[in-house]
């Protein structure tokens, strides 16, 4: 099988304050045989200005596709929010015809065209349609067995089903399959699909608080040692903001959430240095010590 | 029981003035990429009744945002807060049996908020000023890019911050940014 090679898409928020899910996404996409070259140029991916302006939102994402169109390498985004509006923008701007040529107008101006040559991947569905399964699970050499974790997939990497259409929203089976090939049990909880809450914690914290709550609870009671997430919004949520939600509820969770290529690491091989697990909010010692 | 009753007639139904409706709205609001779909609504609920944030929030009502839209109550609409609690989880998008992109209506009426009535929470505002300026929606410290190097992280790649500045420019944001009152939080209850 040939190397999938892709152009990563680290977006914003990723560089600013969490390289532990880049560091661990490196280390484990390399052992895999992907290959991946740093995106020349690229700007904020457009999704938080969508609220602002809807032109701008589409003509930034879209200046980031003209950039991999011109490269012509599909792109791989770790973030959902990233994914989101790259992958909406690439779909709605090679079906519409109109709306093309309006942000064709605006990146003019820039000197770029949008063609419509290119491809969004998130990493879980780069790890599950083009790395394929049997791939991961021959490189998963210390298997994690009776471990036990929940997903959290977060939703934009699964909704609006339109535009993403890959996996069941309401059930989503991609990250709990990836979960398994590292060995360990992925358990049902109860509203999986919940928000995280993130996206609004900007003008109102009572609601992402209460979301985030429910979720560690219902994370808590299937008896999952750990929570996975593959979006670095989810993550901040729920382990950044942990003590917060603790404090504010006068409740403890004491959860570790880990990055999924953290998981996956862990289980070929990697120490948790190297896969900057001493990075995380919520240390989980308890877990590395029962793979130890 | 008393206390129930006391809050029953304390509670004024807020009435709609026939003045202020406009009945034009709608169909301005079909023709907005996202909100094609508003006149399908037949008011079923299940975008409230499936919402994340209308289970936390008494003000947050997607299926009053459709219904006030269809009646064309605009300035209630642009100038209501709870607008801004939406956090886009596209729930309501996927489970509307009319195919009424709720999520993309809020996203129409947000651009409006800004473009007619000039109102932005102030958080978009920072990070539209720090894309502006950097290219990235947070400015990213010096010290952040070093210990890259440390980490063995390849360096980040330069962003061209003209490049963004003229699409904020071409796209006519960068005027909407200058003139905007921001405001700080969105109560929820």
């Amino acid at each position: 099988m040939s190397n999938p090679k892709y152009l990563l898409f680290l977006g914003c928020v990723i560089p600013y304050r969490l390289s532990s899910y880049e560091i661990s996404a490196r280390k484990v996409l390399a052992k895999l045989g992907v290959e991946l070259v740093e995106m020349p140029e690229y700007n904020c991916c457009g999704y938080p200005m969508d609220v602002i302006n809807h032109d701008l939102m589409l003509t930034l994402a879209a200046r980031n596709l003209c950039i991999a169109e011109k490269v012509g390498l599909p792109i791989l985004a770790l973030c959902n929010g990233c994914f989101c509006s790259l992958n909406e923008t690439n779909k709605i701007l090679k079906e519409d015809k109109k709306l093309r040529e309006k942000i064709n107008g605006y990146l003019k101006e820039v000197g770029m065209e949008f063609k419509g040559t290119t491809e969004v991947k998130h990493l879980i569905y780069v790890l599950s349609e083009d790395v394929g399964y049997e791939r991961i699970k021959s490189a998963v050499t210390k298997p994690l067995t009776g471990i036990h974790v929940a997903q959290h997939s977060g939703c934009h990497v699964l909704r609006p089903r339109k535009y993403v259409g890959r996996d069941d929203p309401e059930n989503p089976t991609t990250l709990k399959e990836l979960i398994r090939l590292t060995g360990a049990e992925c358990l049902d909880y109860m509203d999986e699909a919940e928000c995280c809450g993130n996206p609004i914690i900007g003008v109102n914290e009572d609601v992402p608080f209460q979301m985030a709550k429910e979720k560690l609870e219902h994370v808590r009671a299937a008896g999952a040692q750990a929570l996975i997430t593959v979006c670095p919004f989810c993550h901040i949520m729920f382990d950044i903001n942990q003590p917060r939600i603790e404090r504010a509820f006068n409740e403890k969770f004491n959860l570790p959430v880990l990055h999924y290529p953290q998981l996956l690491g862990l289980a070929m091989g990697f120490s948790p240095e190297e896969l900057a697990l001493n990075e995380l909010r919520v240390k989980p010692t308890e877990l590395l010590n029962q793979i130890r | 029981m008393s206390e129930i009753k006391s809050k029953v007639h304390e509670y004024t139904p807020p009435v709609i003035k026939a003045e202020e409706l406009d009945p034009k709205f709608k169909y301005k609001m079909s023709k907005m990429h996202g909100a094609e779909k508003i006149m399908a609504c037949f008011q079923c609920g299940t975008c409230t009744a499936d919402c994340p944030i209308a289970r936390f929030s008494e003000f947050y009502r997607p299926r009053r945002i459709a219904r006030m839209v269809q009646l064309g109550l605009k300035d209630r609409l642009l100038l209501d807060k709870a607008l801004w609690l939406c956090s886009s989880c596209f729930t309501c998008v996927d489970h509307c049996p009319q195919g009424v992109e709720i999520a993309g209506i809020v996203r129409v009426l947000r651009n409006m908020a800004v473009a007619e009535k000039n109102l932005l929470p102030i958080v978009y505002k920072e990070l539209a000023t720090n894309l502006m300026k950097t290219g990235f929606v947070y400015e990213i410290p010096e010290s952040r890019l070093q210990k890259r190097a440390e980490q063995g992280l390849p360096p980040l790649p330069k962003p061209n911050v003209g490049e963004v500045m003229k699409i904020f420019e071409v796209t006519g944001s960068a005027s909407l940014l200058e003139k905007v009152q921001t405001f700080v939080k969105v109560e929820s209850k």
